[in-house]
C-alpha cells in the first residue's frame, strides 16, 4: 500500500541489482510484489497451489531475465502484473483445454468465455489496487459500505461535487478492464509492454 | 444491480398518488412529475417494470380515492408538495457528474429519477451509464493477502537454484532475512487496533522475571532501535538520528527512542524498520566474507557481525511471537535450519555467561571444578535439544576457553528447541523449563539460569 508509488529510480536500481545477481535484491522484489502476483494469479486461477506455481514462475522469470524489463516502458509493478497475467491466463487455458479434451465436457466457446472472464476480473483487481487512494476510498465507501455519495463526502471530508467526481472517475478507470485490444494481445497493465 | 428495484418501489407508491392528485394537483406545476414519473422507467429501458401494468389492476387502488377525497377536502395545494418527491431539473453537466454515484446506487431517489430521465434523451450519457454499470460488476472484495510464509523461501530458493547469485546472502544473515520477512507479513493487514494493542515485553534481569508494557508499534520501535546497533557497525544511518540514548545498550536505545518521539509509536514505524532490515541484509551481502571480523557493540558486550545478525533474527522471532500473541494470531517458529543456528548461538554464548556469573558469585560453588588450560577439555554439560532444528551441544562449564568433552560430561539436559529458545528469551523461568535432567544438579541449574540471563529487553 505505502509502497505503491515507488519512484522509477527504485525500478531502475532494482533491475540493475537483479542483473548483477544480488540475492538480497530478489528478496526485496519478492517482499514488494509477492502479494500482488499471488493475488492476481489466484483471481485468474482460483486455486492456491496454482497461484503458488505462478508466483514461482514469475519471480524465476524476473530473476533469470531482468533485462527483459524496460524501465522506459513503464513501472516495474505494471510489468510484473502484466507478466503474471500472461502466465496465469496461459496456465488457465492449458488446464481448461486439458480438461476439455479429457472429459469432453463443455465447449471451446465456454472455455474462451471462462478465460476472458478470469482475465477481466484479474485486470479489474489490478486497476482497483493501483488507482489513486482517494478514488479507491470513495468506491470502497459507496460499494462495500453502501454509503451514498453525500455520506461518502462527509466521511471523506470532501465536497459532494468531489465525491461524485471520484466515484465517476474510479468507475471510468475500472471500466477499462473490459476493453480488450486485439484478441490474444497481452492486456495493458498501465503502460506495460 | 437491482437497486432500481428500490426506486421502482418508491415509484409504485407515488404512481397512485400521481393518478389521484392528477385532476387537481396536475396544475401544481410539477413538470417532471405527472409526465416524467410514469414514463421514466420505460425511458431507462428497464424490462422489469412490473409496477406499471401492476398499477392498472392493483387492488391498492382502493385507498386512493380516500386520499384524493381528503385532498379534495383541502383545497390548499400546499399538501401536494411533500407527497410526490419532485424530479429535480438538473442540467446535463450535473447529471453527467452523477453517473458514477448513480451506477453505484449512491444518490438520492430524486437524483436517480432525474438521471434515468436524462438517459432516455442523451446518448452519450446513456453509453457512459452502461459502461459504468458494467464496471460496478467488476468490483470485488479483495482476496485475503495472507501469503503462506513458507512460500517466500520456496520461491527464492527455486530462483537461486536456476541462477546462482553472484552476490549471495551470507548463510548467517539468512535467518534474519527470513524472520524480518515473516514479521513484515504478519504486520501486513494490521489496522489501528492491532498497532496499538498492548504487549508486555518479558525478560530476565538479575535472575528475576522483568517486564515492560508497550504496544505492537512500540515493539517495532524497539526492534528498529536495536537493529540500529548493527546498522551503526556497518556504517549505515542510526535510526535514532539525533536522539541521545543514556546508554548505547538495547534497552537504553529503546527507551530513548520511545521518549524521543512526541507521540507513541504508530504504524508509521513499519516502513523505516523494514527499510533498515532490507539495508542490513543488502549491506552484509556485500561485505561478505570479510565482514565476519566486524564487531557489533551492544554497550556492555560485543558480538561478531555474523552472531549479531543471528541474535537479531532471534529477537525478531521472539518479538514477532509477542506481537502475534497480543493480537491473537498464530505464529510458527523459524524454519528448523534457522532455529538450529539460533540455538547454536545461545549454546556458544553460554560458557562466557557462566564465567561472568561465576565472577559475580551467581553460580553454585563448583564441586570438582578444576583449572583448565585453554583449549583443554573441562567439565561438560551435554545440552540435548529435541525436535526439528535440534541437536547436541557440549557446554564447557569451567571456562569459556575450555573445550566441551564427552568424557568429562557431568550432566545431561534435554529440552525441546522452542522451549529452550523461550528460556533464552526470558519467557520461561529456569525453574519451570521442562527439562529432562541427569547428573550434577548444580551444573544444570547454573546452565539454565545462564540461558535465561541471555535474555534482555
Amino acid at each position: 500500500m505505502t509502497k505503491k508509488d515507488a519512484p522509477p529510480r527504485w525500478d531502475r536500481k532494482m533491475q540493475q541489482r537483479l542483473a548483477r545477481g544480488e540475492a538480497a535484491a530478489l528478496g526485496e522484489l519478492y517482499d514488494r510484489f509477492a502479494s500482488l502476483v499471488h493475488g492476481l494469479a489466484h483471481r485468474v486461477l482460483g486455486d492456491e497451489r496454482a497461484a503458488d506455481g505462478i508466483t514461482r514462475d514469475v519471480f524465476a522469470h524476473v530473476w533469470e531475465h531482468p533485462e527483459s524489463y524496460d524501465p522506459k516502458q513503464g513501472p516495474l509493478r505494471s510489468w510484473v502484473a502484466g507478466l503474471t497475467h500472461r502466465l496465469a491466463v496461459q496456465r488457465l487455458r492449458a488446464t481448461e483445454t486439458a480438461a476439455l479434451t479429457r472429459a469432453g465436457e463443455g465447449s471451446a466457446e465456454e472455455l474462451e468465455r471462462k478465460v476472458r472472464h478470469a482475465s477481466v476480473a484479474a485486470r479489474a483487481d489490478y486497476i482497483v489496487q493501483s488507482m489513486p487512494t482517494p478514488l479507491r476510498a470513495a468506491l470502497e465507501l459507496a460499494y462495500f459500505q453502501r454509503r451514498d455519495y453525500r455520506q461518502a463526502a462527509a466521511d471523506l471530508s470532501i465536497t459532494e461535487d468531489e465525491a461524485r467526481r471520484r466515484l465517476r472517475l474510479g468507475l471510468q478507470l475500472l471500466s477499462t478492464a473490459l476493453d480488450t485490444g486485439a484478441p490474444g494481445a497481452p492486456p495493458g497493465y498501465g503502460g506495460a509492454a | 444491480m437491482s437497486e432500481t428495484g428500490g426506486f421502482e418501489a418508491y415509484d409504485d407508491q407515488d404512481g397512485p398518488d400521481d393518478h389521484g392528485t392528477g385532476p387537481d394537483g396536475g396544475g401544481g406545476g410539477m413538470r417532471g412529475d405527472g409526465t416524467g414519473r410514469p414514463s421514466d422507467p420505460g425511458d431507462a429501458g428497464h424490462p422489469g417494470d412490473a409496477g406499471d401494468p401492476g398499477d392498472a389492476a392493483h387492488p391498492p387502488r382502493i385507498p386512493l380515492p380516500r386520499a384524493s377525497v381528503e385532498d379534495a377536502g383541502r383545497p390548499l395545494p400546499a399538501l401536494d408538495a411533500p407527497v410526490p418527491p419532485p424530479v429535480p431539473v438538473l442540467e446535463h453537466r450535473v447529471l453527467k457528474s452523477l453517473l458514477g454515484a448513480w451506477a453505484l446506487a449512491a444518490c438520492s431517489a430524486e437524483e436517480t429519477a432525474a438521471v434515468e430521465d436524462h438517459l432516455g434523451d442523451c446518448g452519450s450519457c446513456a453509453d457512459e451509464a452502461l459502461r459504468l454499470r458494467g464496471a460496478v460488476g467488476l468490483l470485488q472484495r479483495p482476496e485475503s493477502l495472507d501469503l503462506d510464509p513458507g512460500l517466500r523461501t520456496r520461491v527464492l530458493d527455486g530462483c537461486l537454484d536456476r541462477r546462482p547469485p553472484r552476490i549471495p546472502i551470507p548463510v548467517w544473515a539468512r535467518p534474519y532475512d527470513a524472520e524480518t520477512a515473516r514479521l513484515d507479513a504478519l504486520l501486513q493487514d494490521f489496522g489501528d487496533s492491532e498497532w496499538h494493542a498492548p504487549v508486555r515485553l518479558r525478560w530476565f534481569d538479575a535472575d528475576e522475571a522483568t517486564s515492560r508494557r508497550t504496544t505492537v508499534a512500540g515493539v517495532m520501535a524497539h526492534l528498529m532501535s536495536v537493529d540500529g546497533l548493527v546498522a551503526i557497525a556497518l556504517g549505515l544511518d542510526d535510526p535514532l538520528g539525533e536522539t541521545r540514548a543514556d546508554a548505547p545498550t538495547p534497552s537504553g536505545r529503546t527507551e530513548a527512542y520511545w521518549r524521543g518521539s512526541h507521540f507513541p509509536p504508530t504504524r508509521s514505524v513499519r516502513a523505516p524498520w523494514r527499510e533498515q532490515s532490507h539495508d542490513l541484509v543488502r549491506t552484509v551481502s556485500f561485505t561478505g566474507g570479510t565482514a565476519g571480523k566486524l564487531e557489533v557493540a551492544y554497550g556492555d558486550f560485543t558480538l561478531p557481525l555474523h552472531d549479531a545478525m543471528l541474535d537479531r533474527a532471534f529477537e525478531c522471532w521472539v518479538h514477532a511471537d509477542d506481537i502475534a500473541e497480543a493480537v491473537d494470531y498464530p505464529y510458527d517458529p523459524p524454519s528448523p535450519r534457522h532455529l538450529n543456528r539460533m540455538i547454536d548461538l545461545a549454546a556458544r554464548m553460554l560458557p562466557a555467561v557462566l564465567a561472568q556469573r561465576r565472577q559475580k558469585g551467581l553460580t553454585s560453588p563448583a564441586h570438582g571444578r578444576h583449572l583448565v588450560s585453554a583449549g583443554g577439555p573441562g567439565r561438560t554439560l551435554r545440552l540435548e535439544i529435541e525436535g526439528l532444528g535440534g541437536g547436541e551441544w557440549l557446554i564447557p562449564l569451567d571456562s569459556p576457553a575450555a573445550v566441551g568433552s564427552a568424557e568429562h560430561e557431568v550432566a545431561h539436559v534435554a529440552l525441546d528447541g522452542v522451549e529452550f529458545c523461550q528460556l533464552a528469551a526470558g519467557h520461561v523461568p529456569p525453574a519451570d523449563a521442562a527439562a529432562g535432567q541427569v547428573g550434577d544438579r548444580d551444573a544444570i541449574r547454573d546452565v539454565l539460569f545462564a540461558a535465561a540471563s541471555l535474555s534482555r529487553m
